[in-house]
């Protein structure tokens, strides 16, 4: 059994670390203690499963688009929160920048994120551990930590509800806030909270975190996963997300393309990039996208393999990230240098995006610092393309579950943008026939 | 929706001379100017090359963002690219694939070069040429589309004379535009290789191509530079003096174009705090024009009825460098007043320290026009974060370039 000792990170207010007693705990909290007759706001999106057409996803592509709304929604209740003093310090005191060099890599100084606690120990052996409910997990957050449930329409249209109950019966997805945040806007999405599923990617909760960052339509707010073993704290599944607008130095790495599935889903490797990688891309439909990535990470699950996955771009380039850093920490294996900075290569971090506690760190951020740090983490070339044929033989198997490659195109009415112009839209790719409209 | 458009056309006429529109008509090549200090940073002028690439008209191009031309062959990460350069206000020369009107695509070199004013060294525009990368013809698979193809190609008239001519002609001929497309669709039909027009595989423009982007380029730049001294706001291509007046980067200020709601940016560390920033909606509230409130402090709102006291906490939240809602009483330029519930929160930027306030105005009892239910306090408030996002990632990186 394989373990390391690290502090883990503060995600709410109301996280402990011994065991809590199940009855009344007079704190708001989401269990059954507190939860009767409890609302929160309430957004639902529609569920964008449409054919890409050549004029991209959503309508209003003409313009810079303005603020969208469940953009606003979040930004302003997360300064709400940020006003009536919920987090445990101001993100936006610390001190920032970006690395000058080839990549940019992007370092912080925050000295309030880590705590001066004894360090607990975590199992890194195992990718798939069973929900345990006697540890802390998002049932036992503060209302006031959640900021609005967040569903698929069952009309075909967004719609905004600010006091709706919370039906623990829908099993409702929320989105809470993250009490020690990495930047403004850091929240937790948490698929089915009341389903206490454990840190583990299925297809649904996956497509629900890229439907979330279509929905933004923000290229800086990102959204990403660290599987067990890959620095997840908290065995209850959940996705980070936060915004920073600048281009994470992963998103400018070069890539080699691999291959095209059929459902359009196109897979690159990274090059030129300290960790090794997967990227996917396209696909006829969000979902076929999102199949592509949860099937790989069911697959690496499977096979005890952890990973981090990075959803950028709206939901359009996803970065699958297998790693070994935990273990190689947990068998002594990185140097004392390192260990030191205290950085635990979590998804942030293999995207480019460095908290450093000490100002030293701070202060000589380098390149090659990060660059040497990440390389660290990321697989052996040889172990890299074991994986890759495990993913492919997982996933290449020619239907992608939704018997492609005959889909049949969707009305004309569908790809009409909101602008008044019409014109002829040509579906690239496998489809045989032109819309004409 | 007509103050944009007007807002649009002044963009191009204040600046230059009459005569510029004349001159830049001279140009065979494809090119569109933009404006980053309008709202959604539109498309301002499109030469007539352009249209014709691309297959749209006049009026379905000028007020949009060049991301129409955008489709789901074209790179994700070179469209990042673009919009880095735009944020470091910096050229780039990348290869790009675009869709025209009918939904072809087509690969081009885009060739991009920000326009400053002489006099305070900010972005004024954005002028992009586009080179089409014409390489072996490929028939696309598919019924109905070789011939369509073939028209395409025959429509536009640059990338004919690249292959007949093989050197570089500014006239076109539209005679031999006819001819050269007869030849090409020859070539077509005659083409072994009847494979899917690989829209993947990235275009490599070569050097000529490459060159006679930069020398259009820098045609263009000399007529916008040249029929700018007669307006007395004059452009050139490198910044000079970056004379700094509390000036925003172009990136910041596309950022803050996105928001619509009513607000301003106040910088504290010059003299009297004055707006450095006013989004349209604020101005459409007062009634000012933006050049009557940029540079001014706030206080001008303020009019003989108006609280002191309210004014007091105000002055002292600001100083606390903390955040306020307040209901102050407000007058518009006409001098009618209105309710103003306005809300102040400093602003930090990247290095933690505070750069701005932001002042968000919400006109009290005026029908809530956010149909989808946001709460007027909840809208102030995500106007706050989106603003500290803005200000905190823009001035992290590395600083607009001084060339």
């Amino acid at each position: 059994m394989l373990r390391i000792k690290r502090v883990p990170t503060v995600v709410s207010n109301y996280q402990k670390e011994e065991a809590e007693d199940q009855k009344g705990c007079g704190r708001n909290c989401l269990r059954n203690c507190c939860i009767k007759g409890a609302k929160l706001p309430l957004y639902t999106y529609k569920r964008i499963n449409k054919i890409v057409s050549g004029k991209g996803l959503l309508g209003h592509e003409d313009k810079e688009p303005p603020v969208a709304f469940l953009d606003s929604l979040l930004l302003g209740e997360w300064e709400d929160r940020m006003q009536r003093g919920l987090f445990r310090y101001d993100v936006t005191a610390c001190e920032t920048k970006v690395i000058p060099g080839e990549h940019g890599f992007i370092a912080q100084l925050n000295e309030g994120r880590h705590l001066k606690k004894r360090p607990t120990e975590f199992r890194v052996d195992k990718v798939l551990q069973p929900f345990d409910g006697n540890k802390f997990n998002f049932t036992k957050v503060g209302q006031e930590e959640v900021l609005f449930q967040f569903e698929p329409s069952e009309d075909d249209e967004v719609q905004f509800f600010p006091d709706a109950p919370i039906d623990v019966e829908n099993s409702p997805s929320v989105v809470a806030i993250n009490v020690s945040p990495i930047e403004y806007g850091h929240v937790l999405l948490i698929p089915r909270i009341f389903e206490c599923l454990p840190q583990r990617i299925d297809r649904e909760s996956f497509l629900l975190a890229l439907d979330m960052a279509a929905e933004a339509a923000n290229p800086y707010f990102r959204l990403g996963y660290n599987s067990l073993g890959a620095f997840a704290t908290i065995n209850h599944l959940h996705f980070q997300a936060y915004y920073l607008a600048v281009p994470f130095p992963i998103e400018k790495a070069p890539t080699k393309k691999i291959t095209t599935l059929d459902g359009g889903v196109k897979i690159s490797e990274m090059l030129n990039y300290p960790v090794r990688g997967l990227v996917f891309e396209g696909g006829n439909t969000l979902q076929d996208l999102s199949d592509a990535v949860s099937d790989s990470c069911i697959c690496l699950q499977v096979n005890n393999i952890p990973y981090n996955v990075l959803i950028s771009d709206c939901g359009k380039r996803v970065f699958l990230l297998p790693q070994c850093y935990a273990e190689k920490q947990a068998l002594g294996e990185v140097s004392a240098e390192l260990l030191d900075t205290q950085v635990n290569p979590a998804v942030w971090e293999i995207s480019g995006h460095m908290v450093l506690k000490r100002k030293k760190d701070y202060e000589e951020a380098s390149e090659e610092n990060a660059w040497r740090l990440l390389a660290e983490v990321s697989l052996s070339e040889e172990r890299f393309q074991e994986v890759n044929a495990l993913i492919f033989e997982a996933i290449a198997g020619g239907d992608n579950g939704n018997g492609n490659g005959n889909v049949t195109p969707q009305p004309p009415e569908e790809f009409n943008p909101i602008d008044k112009s019409s014109h002829p839209t040509m579906v690239v790719g496998n489809q045989e026939c032109l819309v004409l409209q | 929706m007509e103050s944009q458009l007007g807002l649009i056309e002044q963009s191009f006429n204040v600046r230059y001379s009459v005569w510029a529109r004349e001159a830049l008509d001279e140009f065979p090549d494809n090119f569109t100017i933009t404006d980053p200090s309008i709202s959604g940073h539109p498309i301002v002028f499109a030469s007539w090359g352009f249209l014709k690439m691309s297959g749209y008209s006049k009026e379905e191009v000028i007020g949009k963002n060049g991301r129409i031309f955008q489709g789901p062959g074209t790179n994700r990460r070179s469209v990042m690219e673009i919009r880095e350069a735009i944020r470091q206000e910096r050229p780039i020369q990348i290869n790009l694939l675009n869709y025209r009107k009918d939904g072809t695509p087509f690969w081009m070199l885009f060739h991009m070069r920000p326009v400053f004013s002489k006099e305070d060294g900010r972005v004024i525009h954005f002028v992009a040429v586009q080179v089409p990368i014409l390489r072996k013809l490929r028939r696309l698979s598919g019924s109905g589309f070789g011939g369509r193809n073939g028209v395409n190609l025959c429509e536009d008239g640059s990338m004919l004379r690249e292959t007949v001519f093989g050197s570089c002609r500014r006239e076109v001929c539209s005679d031999s535009v006819v001819e050269l497309g007869r030849v090409l669709a020859l070539d077509s039909v005659l083409d072994s290789d009847n494979g899917e027009l690989e829209v993947e595989e990235p275009c490599e423009a070569n050097d000529s191509e490459k060159l006679r982007a930069a020398t259009a380029i820098n045609n263009i730049l000399s007529v916008l530079t040249h029929y700018s001294e007669s307006t007395g706001r004059s452009v050139c291509g490198k910044r000079g003096s970056l004379s700094g007046m509390g000036l925003l980067g172009s990136s910041l200020i596309i950022s803050l174009g996105r928001i619509k709601q009513s607000f301003v940016l106040t910088d504290p560390h010059l003299p009297d705090m004055p707006i450095v920033y006013a989004s349209d909606a604020f101005l459409k509230l007062t009634g000012y024009a933006r050049d009557e409130v940029l540079g001014r402090n706030c206080r001008f709102l303020s009019g003989v009825d108006t609280d002191s006291s309210t004014l007091f906490q105000i002055k002292e939240s600001i100083r606390m460098e903390q955040a306020c809602t307040v209901r102050i009483l407000n007058y518009r330029k006409d001098n009618n007043s209105f309710w103003n519930l306005l809300h102040i929160s400093p602003v930090r930027n990247a290095t933690g320290k505070i750069a701005y306030f932001v002042g968000v105005q919400i006109e009290e009892g005026c029908r809530n026009q956010d149909r989808q239910g946001l709460s007027p306090e909840m809208r102030q408030l995500s106007v706050v974060g989106a603003v500290k996002v803005a200000v905190r990632s823009l001035s992290m990186g590395a600083s607009p370039s001084k060339s």
